[in-house]
């Protein structure tokens, strides 16, 4: 038991138990934080991924003020029966833009990870002010709320900057046209809807997504969000690549 | 070892105590029981054979890969590849089949009926209710009303492509505003509303206010005697079947608004195979139509199908209407 009485000696000699934990904890600390200074090993490059808009975004920031990550993950795991129920598996490029990263491993509510164009905008709209009007046994809270609010957009080029920073490669140009980005999504006719599709690429959304065109509210850019989730990345010619099999 | 800490023996049992004390009460310092420190060494020893064997340490250029190779997505891929197998006796002649075949063989169309009702279950019911009952705006699929057809082929191309989805095949069509873009007249409007409730109770008469509106803006999409038109999914409305509520305060809205549902579409969301297996699934519930004879087998080439025609189609019809067609509304898929 010779192990033993060097262990009484480290636990009785307080600056060497100190620096015996010290040394422990570096070497978890570095083996857990280096590999991330080189994140190209760790996110396998995608077609398809681009920056949120500045309409999405805003969503995004409505689901987290909301909670909605609380209830909802967004992260289908390579698992058989969640990809049967939810579609492919999440890549870890699908949440490179999100800051924070809204995975989650508690589902009261299912997985959203892919729920972009999987309902309509009038299905959202009208499972969010009351679930119960589409799912009966639903026993989600109302959020009818968000149609009656504008959403703030007044502050999305400081926001975009804010997120480059992170890395989020926004462009000047979008930083700059944020606001009359975020304005144009939320309708099919806005004269600025050329240079958003220019900025953000043809498949974006533009429409008036919570049916009432006089307000952009809160629920445009909530509905703009979901219907944009899981559907950046086209799986009918997603290849692995080899190192990530 | 400390000098100044001598271990103290507990007079009682004779064992070491660990010196510390509270209120009185020492704490023995006995040994972990042998059993275990040798599990705990055991499992120390198998830690180093599962860094060897599997995925482990995080190196600069990715991770160590362990000599079994094993990744979290082969393991998918096998028990994916082994219910692949599983169903083989069925899967593989389905695949093979057409509608046609699948409707005449019974194991196939047991098959495939099972596999759309679970697929139902996870992707449609959301909206159509699990039963498919339907609900305010999403229609019932056990009836035989059918907006756009209810055979088999008409079927798997609303699921494929849906309904004003944004998809480039979708079927598109788009109900004039006739109140809010000043088409018709409150007063009309409300004429209008009166006609249509009595079309459904099978009322109407000629000499009604709303009669000739009605021949005059609706006719041209719903039929004169209004039984619907599926070349641009107008409802019939001559039955007590409605959509979005049969009312009068509803049916007002649904003129002065219009109505223009949104059914997404799957192609790339669902495996064709489930696509097949859900519209046999839907085809099934009651309301599904035979296929003409002379109709081409659609489950070879099923991108040959309507949708090309069903714009141009469309578009005929809407040009018949004069009154409706210059203000259309700016967006299609707004509404």
């Amino acid at each position: 038991m010779s192990l033993m009485k060097k262990h009484t000696h480290l636990e009785r000699n307080s600056i060497l138990m100190l620096v015996c934990i010290i040394v422990v904890v570096l070497i978890g600390g570095i083996v857990e934080i280096i590999p991330l200074f080189r994140m190209e090993t760790v996110i396998e490059p995608v077609k398809g991924m681009r920056p949120y808009t500045p309409l999405e975004l805003a969503g995004q920031n409505i689901f987290i003020r909301e909670g909605c990550n609380v209830c909802h993950s967004q992260q289908i795991r390579p698992l058989r029966d969640e990809v049967v129920r939810y579609g492919h598996y999440s890549l870890a490029a699908e949440s490179m833009y999100d800051h924070p990263f809204l995975w989650g491993s508690k589902r009261t509510g299912p997985d959203l990870a892919r729920v972009g164009g999987r309902y309509s905008d009038e299905w959202h709209v009208a499972h969010l002010k009351n679930p119960r009007d589409v799912v009966p046994e639903s026993i989600m809270p109302t959020y009818s709320m968000l149609a009656k609010r504008a959403v703030k957009l007044d502050d999305m080029p400081a926001h975009l900057k804010t997120l480059r920073i992170v890395g989020v490669p926004y462009t000047d140009d979008m930083v700059e046209e944020a606001y009359n980005d975020g304005m144009a999504q939320a309708r099919a006719d806005s004269p600025n809807i050329d240079g958003l599709k220019a900025r953000y690429g043809d498949k974006v959304n533009a429409r008036d997504f919570d049916g009432n065109p006089n307000l952009t509210s809160e629920m445009d850019a909530l509905v703009a969000y979901l219907q944009v989730l899981g559907t950046m990345v086209d799986f009918s010619d997603y290849e692995p690549a080899a190192g990530a099999k | 070892m400390s000098d100044q800490n001598k271990p103290e023996i507990d007079k009682i049992s004779g064992v070491e105590t660990t010196g510390h004390e509270w209120d009185g009460l020492k704490e023995l310092n006995n040994p972990a029981p042998r059993w275990w420190l040798w599990i705990f060494y055991v499992t120390c020893i198998w830690s180093f054979g599962y860094w060897v064997v599997y995925p482990a340490w995080p190196t600069l250029s990715g991770h160590t890969k362990g000599t079994l190779g094993w990744t979290q997505f082969k393991k998918l891929e096998n028990e994916q590849a082994e219910i692949t197998v599983r169903q083989a006796t069925y899967a593989d002649a389905f695949k093979n089949a057409s509608f046609e075949q699948i409707m005449k063989d019974e194991k196939l169309y047991t098959f495939a009926v099972a596999g759309g009702k679970a697929a139902f279950k996870n992707n449609c019911a959301t909206c159509h209710g699990s039963g498919a009952q339907g609900g305010k705006g999403y229609p019932n699929l056990n009836d035989d009303d059918w907006l756009w057809g209810g055979k088999v082929s008409d079927i798997y191309q609303t699921l494929q492509y849906g309904i004003r989805s944004g998809h480039d095949e979708a079927r598109v069509s788009q109900m004039p505003s006739f109140g809010k873009d000043g088409v018709l007249k409150q007063d009309e409007i409300k004429g209008v509303a009166e006609y249509v409730i009595a079309l459904s109770e099978g009322k109407a008469t000629a000499d009604m206010a709303g009669a000739k509106v009605f021949a005059e803006n609706c006719a041209a999409c719903h039929g004169e005697q209004g039984q619907g038109g599926r070349e641009v999914g107008a409802p019939k409305l001559a039955d007590a079947i409605w959509l979005y509520g049969g009312d009068e305060k509803t049916v007002y809205e649904t003129v002065y608004n219009a109505r223009a549902g949104v059914m997404p579409y799957w192609k790339g969301k669902l495996s064709d195979d489930t696509l097949r297996m859900l519209t046999v699934y839907v085809h099934s519930l009651g309301g599904g139509e035979a296929e003409e004879q002379q109709a081409a087998a659609p489950a070879p080439a099923p991108e040959a199908v309507p949708a090309a025609t069903e714009g141009e189609q469309q578009q005929n019809a809407t040009e018949q209407q004069p009154a409706a067609a210059q203000p259309a509304p700016t967006g299609g898929e707004q509404q």
